[in-house]
């Protein structure tokens, strides 16, 4: 008996809230425009942080193949033989931290260096080449920890025929500070955005709340509850913050779309096939969610607050 | 069915609506409470529908000390009250079906009942070919008979009307006093707040009167007859 009843109140709560949310969804359809407005400033909030999101992501991508590209670069002494360098080949092979060795002669570096920087007439006057013998050593993959390349450069350094060996991974470094940077600032910026769109879910459903005061009035003097009259306003809330997020999403795929032709003629340029990162599924959903948690929290705020103070007299 | 023990009324600033007010209304009756604006009338009403605490005294309805309800019990409280309203407090942008349908909604009843109840409300009344019409569309009387259905619609044992011919001509207000006859006839607790003294002179019912807060006057025509 009472389990039939507490499913019948199941069904009949089911029932109340399947009406108010297509009441209230029709409710908002009788005024697109204001609609529209709203949704859009709470999409545009929700846009900024999602695109930076993505960018970051792209750079992230684009940099993750430099990390294994952390090179080091052996510049040997002059007085090394070409039978000493290609025994330093051999040998730095063997190593296991190693994957590759490439050398570099020192008639190779000159061509290259005539050829690339436009001063090859210039060198003509030069009697000597003054350009040393390089290796250019690559570390395996599975050696590749900032810690392990440190201690290998250090071996490397030992060798009596290396003048100098460089990390070529300053910069890596850096750029990843740099990247840490910008994603401690959209996520600041995120949650300034958030507090955004909850001022701004807020403050509509607050409008809606003195618009409708009179059916407010009414409902209370026949009985209707502070949960009863909530809950068109809490759906209210969840529309615009699903339909705020459904045109951030928008908006974010039109801007790669728009992105993505000279993204990649740059790479293009610099031999390097990258394809921009389009909205993924989680950040997708992550973007839903957020959206209709804020406008949920919005008007939750805005009906606690202006719905006690209507009371009829 | 409503009592009330030693009532007083006080609005903040001083100004006494209602003073020591002791009266009973048995289940079944109708009354009409009189008096001139300002005499207390609405306040009464108030007091009864929860709308107002009274300062002092006490409240019962259907044997409930009103004290004892907690404000979140408020709704469910007004549910089992109907109230008729001078302005109609009707909602204008839904039908009529829709304004009389509004009780049940709130109170959860199915789909069938509320199709069923509303239009036996409505054909109560006698606008049973208006449930589809907006309120704006209908007369005084009528909106103030849609006010009627809506109160009814979910059977209250108690109804309460502030002013509810206020705006009607005299002939509209027999009609609406004949409304609420034919529902103490059939065991609802009626009372009717008005100034009409001229109409409700020539019906055989009991009549509260208030005087500057003070229920000065308790006249009921059936025991004076009893007792003649």
């Amino acid at each position: 008996m009472s389990r039939h009843n507490l499913k019948t109140r199941g069904h009949v709560l089911l029932m109340r809230h399947l009406q108010v949310f297509f009441y209230s969804i029709g409710q908002l359809s009788r005024s697109p425009f204001s609609l529209f407005m709203t949704s859009a400033v709470i999409g545009i909030a929700l846009a900024l942080p999602t695109s930076l999101h993505i960018l970051l992501k792209n750079a992230q991508q684009l940099s993750s193949g430099w990390d294994g590209a952390a090179q080091i670069s052996v510049f040997l002494k002059e007085s090394v033989s070409e039978q000493q360098v290609q025994a330093l080949q051999k040998y730095l092979r063997k190593q296991k931290e190693i994957a590759e060795v490439t050398y570099i002669s020192r008639q190779q570096a000159l061509e290259e260096f005539k050829a690339q920087s436009g001063f090859g007439d210039a060198l003509k006057a030069l009697k000597s080449n003054p350009l040393p013998s390089v290796l250019i050593v690559q570390p395996a993959l599975a050696h590749s920890e900032p810690l392990q390349t440190e201690a290998l450069l250090e071996k490397i350094r030992k060798d009596k025929r290396v003048e100098i060996a460089q990390l070529d991974m300053q910069w890596v470094k850096r750029l990843y500070a740099i990247m840490d940077i910008v994603r401690r600032g959209v996520v600041v910026l995120a949650a300034l955005l958030a507090l955004a769109v909850l001022l701004v879910v807020g403050n509509t459903i607050r409008l809606a709340i003195q618009n409708r005061r009179d059916e407010i009035v009414v409902m209370k003097l026949i009985g209707g509850t502070d949960a009863f009259i909530r809950r068109p306003f809490l759906y209210t809330g969840f529309w615009y913050g699903i339909l705020g997020a459904m045109l951030a999403f928008f908006m974010v795929t039109l801007a790669l779309l728009l992105l993505s032709g000279p993204v990649e003629r740059l790479t293009a340029l610099y031999q390097n096939s990258f394809e921009l990162t389009r909205l993924d599924f989680s950040t997708s959903l992550t973007l839903m969610i957020s959206g209709i948690a804020l406008g949920l929290i919005g008007s939750w705020l805005a009906v606690g607050r202006h719905l006690r103070e209507i009371e009829p007299a | 069915m409503i009592r009330f023990d030693n009532t007083s009324k006080r609005y903040p600033g001083g100004h006494d609506a209602l003073s020591q007010v002791n009266f009973f209304i048995p289940p079944g009756q109708m009354a009409f409470l009189t008096g001139h604006s300002g005499a207390g009338k609405s306040t009464l009403l108030k007091l009864i529908a929860l709308l107002e605490r009274p300062t002092r005294g006490q409240v019962f309805v259907n044997n409930q000390n009103l004290a004892r309800i907690s404000r979140t019990r408020i709704p469910y409280f007004r549910r089992k009250i109907g109230i008729i309203f001078q302005d109609h407090q009707l909602l204008f942008d839904r039908t009529v079906f829709d304004n009389v349908a509004l009780p049940l909604i709130i109170a959860g009843s199915p789909r069938r009942e509320v199709g069923k109840r509303v239009r036996a409300a409505l054909d109560k009344v006698g606008l049973l070919n208006k449930e589809k019409v907006y309120p704006i569309t209908l007369s005084g009387g009528e909106q103030q008979r849609v006010g009627i259905a809506r109160a009814v619609v979910n059977k209250p044992a108690l109804l309460l009307a502030d002013e509810p011919t206020g705006n009607l001509d005299p002939e509209l207000s027999r009609e609406i006093m004949h409304i609420f006859e034919d529902f103490s006839q059939v065991g609802v607790t009626v009372l009717v707040a008005t100034h009409d003294l001229d109409m409700i002179s020539r019906m055989p019912y009991r009549q509260l009167t208030l005087k500057a807060a003070r229920l000065v006057g308790d006249t009921d025509p059936v025991e004076t007859e009893a007792s003649a």
